[in-house]
């Protein structure tokens, strides 16, 4: 069975172009890049190439870009590192919808004694600023936030919460592994300290990530033991995957415009469309500016899993909300920030496009989704009390 | 992705006698929206009104829950009333050929449902209780106090989940109740409920039966290797499997993390001093390789 992938925000295809990019690397060209002989040498400049085009695509510079092996590690190095700049500060501020590889941490801070405040969202997904603005003080190292959510694709204001940061004193990062490639990002008209990207949500395998770091932002490194990323970050560079990744920023560049115009449009046909004919359902986040690739819609009465295994059926991948496909038993910890109720959050479904994605393979979805959702509305208790007399 | 059998798969997109009985003679229904899976049953009797003729189910849940309904509805149907209560949620799972341990929450609900159909048939009154905040009434109430506030279920239910399935851990409960799994700050009291329910194991005084039949002293050579030596070697991860009884002879195979070592020398000489104990002066344990 042909796979209908719409989970793009979980990973993507390796694009055939990156991995044509990188094949070499592997058996012929394994050297070292710290390497003194020209064998190690001839790497060294496909990384530093690389380097070039990752900064390119974030509007940076390429001393600011430290490859690292993943997006958690990112934002793992990027908090480490700001409390041991300003050790003397001790409040932390993300928000309640981050990714856990940032709340997890920050609330495992929060055992060691530091104060963390989560700041809030309304019911669309958005950033409550005045929370915000109230929340920083001169005691706050560091505030981060992600670019956009996962779940919903929901923007921050993260330009405007850098500078409330700033004025007080505090380092901002932004999660930016799901922004990068969908929005167009200009570091160098940005005062974000430090961002994260991750290569395999853009196309690029998985197993290596970014740190870009501003230019003079003080930094403690992570990772101790080498000079690889001019000490910022030890350890042997994953040569073949850093050129992987140079390669899809490249691309990206490439396709930021149909990234939102033919895949927006996508996106937005398949949400009105299952809008328009499946009743007790809505978008969450819809009324907040979003990613183009990212559609989350909560239908109510129904579970999310059987959704999914029922999607699965027809080869296509989604995502859910709900809490049966996570470890959890509690559904997402971002629909619940919104207040979406329980009796949605469990139905949710997201959708994540690529510009792979194909009109066709939209057009499954749109003729498939309806009736699963009206065959487990009419096997649930509560989808046949409440849609009784219902069409 | 979950690990389901094929027969979950087939119960899941095919659901067996899903919808209503109008006329149905005992209904049962647990779970709630918010909690994230709920299911109605519905029982219909014969004329003596002593077996089922008829089972019907609706459920809102996850792939797991519908498959272990539409098993249960299978499974009860020709029994009598009497031989539905025994069916116990391990039961529905072994019918589905098992389901994964984050799943068996389904089973126990299924187990649940249709005991609250035959109980409240009979004349029993059973409330169902609210959880805190929006999540709604989880299991009836069994008159116990709630220890996990997000799904709403109490001690006495939990230590009738503990005590029938043999659990040993605070991850078991969840897996099996979702008890625990929301805030986590139930955790160390189904910690405690476990102990108890341990300790009140290990203390009824069981005295050694003076004479047995052969039938009678295999019997309860198997009850004692399940009630008390099994669950003591799952917490180390290991287990034990009965290859036969001849006589006084009982010869055992370890598996998993006891299957190999070092120390099974020591495993296979305290299951037979409990079973000396519990059973029989002159049990001999041997540990084969098979």
């Amino acid at each position: 069975m042909k796979e209908i992938y719409l989970d793009n925000n979980a990973t993507t295809k390796v694009d055939e172009a990156v991995f044509e990019e990188m094949r070499p690397y592997f058996c012929e060209l394994y050297g070292n890049p710290s390497s003194m002989h020209f064998f190690g040498g001839q790497v060294q400049s496909k990384v530093n190439e690389a380097r070039g085009r990752v900064a390119e695509l974030l509007g940076a510079s390429p001393d600011e870009i430290i490859f690292t092996a993943c997006g958690t590690e990112s934002d793992n190095a990027a908090i480490r590192s700001a409390l041991e700049v300003f050790p003397d500060r001790r409040h932390i501020i993300t928000s309640r919808v981050e990714h856990p590889a940032v709340l997890t941490q920050c609330r495992n801070l929060r055992q060691k004694g530091y104060r963390v405040t989560e700041i809030g969202v309304d019911g669309a997904g958005r950033l409550d600023m005045d929370e915000l603005n109230a929340a920083v003080d001169d005691d706050t190292v560091i505030v981060s936030l992600m670019w956009a959510n996962n779940e919903t694709g929901v923007i921050f204001p993260v330009e405007e919460a850098a500078a409330i940061a700033q004025s007080k004193g505090a380092l901002f990062h932004s999660d930016a592994v799901q922004a990068i490639g969908k929005i167009p990002i200009n570091m160098a008209a940005s005062t974000i300290d430090m961002l994260s990207l991750s290569g395999h949500k853009l196309h690029a395998p998985k197993g290596i990530g970014v740190l870009y770091l501003k230019r003079g932002t003080p930094f403690r490194p992570f990772m101790v033991g080498g000079h690889q990323e001019k000490s910022r970050r030890a350890g042997t560079e994953n040569a073949a995957a850093i050129i992987a990744l140079g390669k899809a920023c490249q691309l990206a560049g490439q396709y930021m415009d149909a990234e939102n115009t033919t895949v927006k449009a996508m996106r937005d046909r398949l949400q009105d469309a299952l809008m328009a004919v499946v009743p007790h359902a809505r978008i969450n986040g819809g009324g907040a500016e979003r990613l183009p690739n990212t559609t989350s819609i909560a239908f109510e009465f129904v579970e999310g899993e059987a959704i999914l295994l029922h999607l699965s059926e027809f080869g296509i991948c989604a995502s859910s909300g709900s809490a049966c496909t996570s470890g959890s038993l509690e559904p997402s910890h971002v629909l619940r920030a919104m207040g979406v109720p329980f009796t949605c959050a469990h139905g949710s479904i997201r959708f994540s496009l690529s510009r792979y994605t194909t009109d066709a393979e939209i057009d499954t979805v749109i003729r498939e989704m309806p009736p699963i959702i009206a065959r487990l509305r009419q096997m649930s208790p509560f989808g046949r009390e409440h849609l009784k007399g219902q069409a | 992705m979950w690990d389901y059998t094929p027969i979950v798969k087939d119960h899941f997109l095919n659901p067996r006698n899903v919808g209503d009985i109008p006329d149905a003679d005992a209904v049962g229904e647990v779970g709630s929206l918010a909690c994230g899976d709920a299911l109605k049953l519905y029982l219909k009797l014969d004329e003596n009104k002593d077996r089922i003729v008829d089972a019907k189910f609706q459920t809102f849940g996850c792939a797991s829950a519908i498959a272990s309904s539409s098993a249960l509805t299978e499974m009860v149907k020709g029994k009598t009333l009497d031989e539905a209560l025994a069916v116990s949620n391990q039961d529905i799972a072994d019918f589905l050929g098992g389901l994964p341990e984050e799943k068996m929450h389904c089973s126990v609900m299924g187990q649940e449902a249709l005991e609250v159909a035959i109980l409240k048939y009979r004349g029993m009154d059973i409330p169902l209780h609210d959880g805190e905040h929006d999540q709604g009434p989880a299991y009836p109430d069994y008159e116990g106090e709630i220890v996990c506030k997000c799904f709403g279920i109490t001690d006495a239910f939990l230590k009738k989940v503990i005590e029938t399935n043999g659990l040993t851990t605070a991850e078991q409960v969840t897996n099996f109740t979702k008890a625990g799994g929301a805030c986590g700050g139930c955790i160390p009291k189904i910690k405690e409920l476990i102990a108890q329910v341990l300790g009140e194991a290990a203390t009824q005084t069981r005295v050694r039966p003076e004479k047995l039949s052969n039938m009678k002293k295999m019997q309860l050579i198997q009850e004692v290797l399940e009630r008390d030596i099994r669950p003591l070697l799952w917490a180390d991860g290991g287990d034990l499997e009965l290859i036969d009884i001849d006589g006084s002879k009982v010869q055992v195979a370890f598996r998993k993390a006891c299957a190999g070592c070092a120390s099974s020398g020591n495993t296979a000489r305290m299951v037979e001093i409990k079973l000396r104990d519990l059973v029989a002066e002159d049990i001999v344990v041997e540990e084969v390789s098979q």
